[in-house]
C-alpha cells in the first residue's frame, strides 16, 4: 500500500517538473518584462510545493520551512519588480515634498 | 489485503498532490498559450494558487496522519499563500496596464479570432510607450466624467489594434 502511495507522489513531481519546463518557455520568449514576472511568480509557487513533496520523499520535516521562505521571497521580488516596471523606481522615499 | 485507517488517509492526501500537480500543468499551458498578458496573468494567478493550496493540504493530511505531526509551517505557507497571490497578481497588472501592453478586447477584434492565439506580433517599446500615453490620458478623461474625450480616444485605441490590420 505504501508503494502506491509513493508512485502516486513521485508521479506527481514528475508532472511538477513538466509544468516548470512549460513556464520557463514563456520566461524566454515572453515579449514584455511583465509576463517574464508573471512566469517568475508561477514557477515560484510550483516549486514551494514540489519542496513539500521532496519532504514527503525524504521523509523529513526540515524542509517545511523552506516552502515558507520561498513564498515570502516570491511575493518579495514580484512586488519589486512590478513597481520597478510602472514608475522606474521601487522606494518613493521623497514622495511629500 | 487489509487497509488501516492510516493508509486510506494517507491515499488520499496522495491523490490531492496528484490532483494539485494536475492543476499546476494546466495553469502551466495557459500561460504558455494565451494571447496577451492580462489572459496570461489569469491563468497564472487563480489556477497556481489552487494547485499549492491542495498540494500543501495534502502534505499536512500526509504527516499528521502518518507520523502524528501538526505542521504549523504548512498551515502559514497556505495562509501565507492565499493572502498574497492576488496582491502579487494586481501589482503586476497594474505595472502591465500603466506600461501599455497590448490587450485583447472582442469587440475590436474580427469574428473567429481565439482566445489561445499566440503572440506573433513584433512590438517595439515606442509602441508600448505611445499606448501607455493614450491610457492615462483616456483615465484622465474618464475620471473628470469628460464624455466626449473618452469616447474619441476610445476610437483612437480601437484603432491601435494590431489584429485589425
Amino acid at each position: 500500500m505504501s508503494f502506491i502511495i509513493l508512485a502516486i507522489i513521485k508521479t506527481a513531481l514528475v508532472i511538477y517538473g513538466i509544468s516548470i519546463v512549460v513556464v520557463l518557455l514563456r520566461m524566454i520568449i515572453g515579449p514584455t518584462t511583465a509576463d517574464r514576472v508573471i512566469a517568475f511568480d508561477a514557477i515560484g509557487a510550483i516549486l514551494v510545493s514540489v519542496v513539500g513533496v521532496l519532504s514527503i520523499i525524504y521523509d523529513t520535516f526540515s524542509y517545511l520551512e523552506a516552502s515558507l521562505i520561498i513564498a515570502i521571497l516570491s511575493f518579495l521580488s514580484t512586488v519589486g519588480i512590478s513597481r520597478f516596471i510602472e514608475g522606474g523606481r521601487v522606494f518613493e522615499s521623497k514622495r511629500d515634498r | 489485503m487489509s487497509l488501516n485507517l492510516s493508509e486510506i488517509v494517507s491515499l488520499i492526501a496522495a491523490l490531492s498532490i496528484l490532483l494539485g500537480s494536475i492543476a499546476a500543468l494546466i495553469s502551466a499551458i495557459g500561460i504558455v498559450r494565451f494571447r496577451d498578458t492580462f489572459l496570461r496573468s489569469h491563468a497564472a494567478t487563480k489556477s497556481s494558487t489552487l494547485s499549492v493550496l491542495l498540494t500543501l493540504t495534502g502534505v499536512f493530511i500526509y504527516f499528521l496522519v502518518t507520523q502524528e505531526y501538526f505542521s504549523v509551517r504548512t498551515l502559514l505557507t497556505i495562509l501565507f499563500l492565499y493572502l498574497t497571490s492576488p496582491v502579487a497578481g494586481h501589482m503586476i497588472i497594474r505595472a502591465a496596464y500603466n506600461s501599455g501592453s497590448y490587450m485583447y478586447m472582442k469587440e475590436f477584434t474580427k469574428k473567429g479570432t481565439s482566445l489561445n492565439f499566440r503572440y506573433d506580433r513584433k512590438e517595439t517599446k515606442k509602441d508600448r510607450r505611445r499606448r501607455a500615453e493614450k491610457r492615462q490620458m483616456m483615465n484622465e478623461a474618464f475620471s473628470k466624467n469628460d464624455k466626449e474625450t473618452f469616447s474619441k480616444y476610445k476610437q483612437v485605441m480601437k484603432k491601435d489594434d494590431p489584429t485589425l490590420k
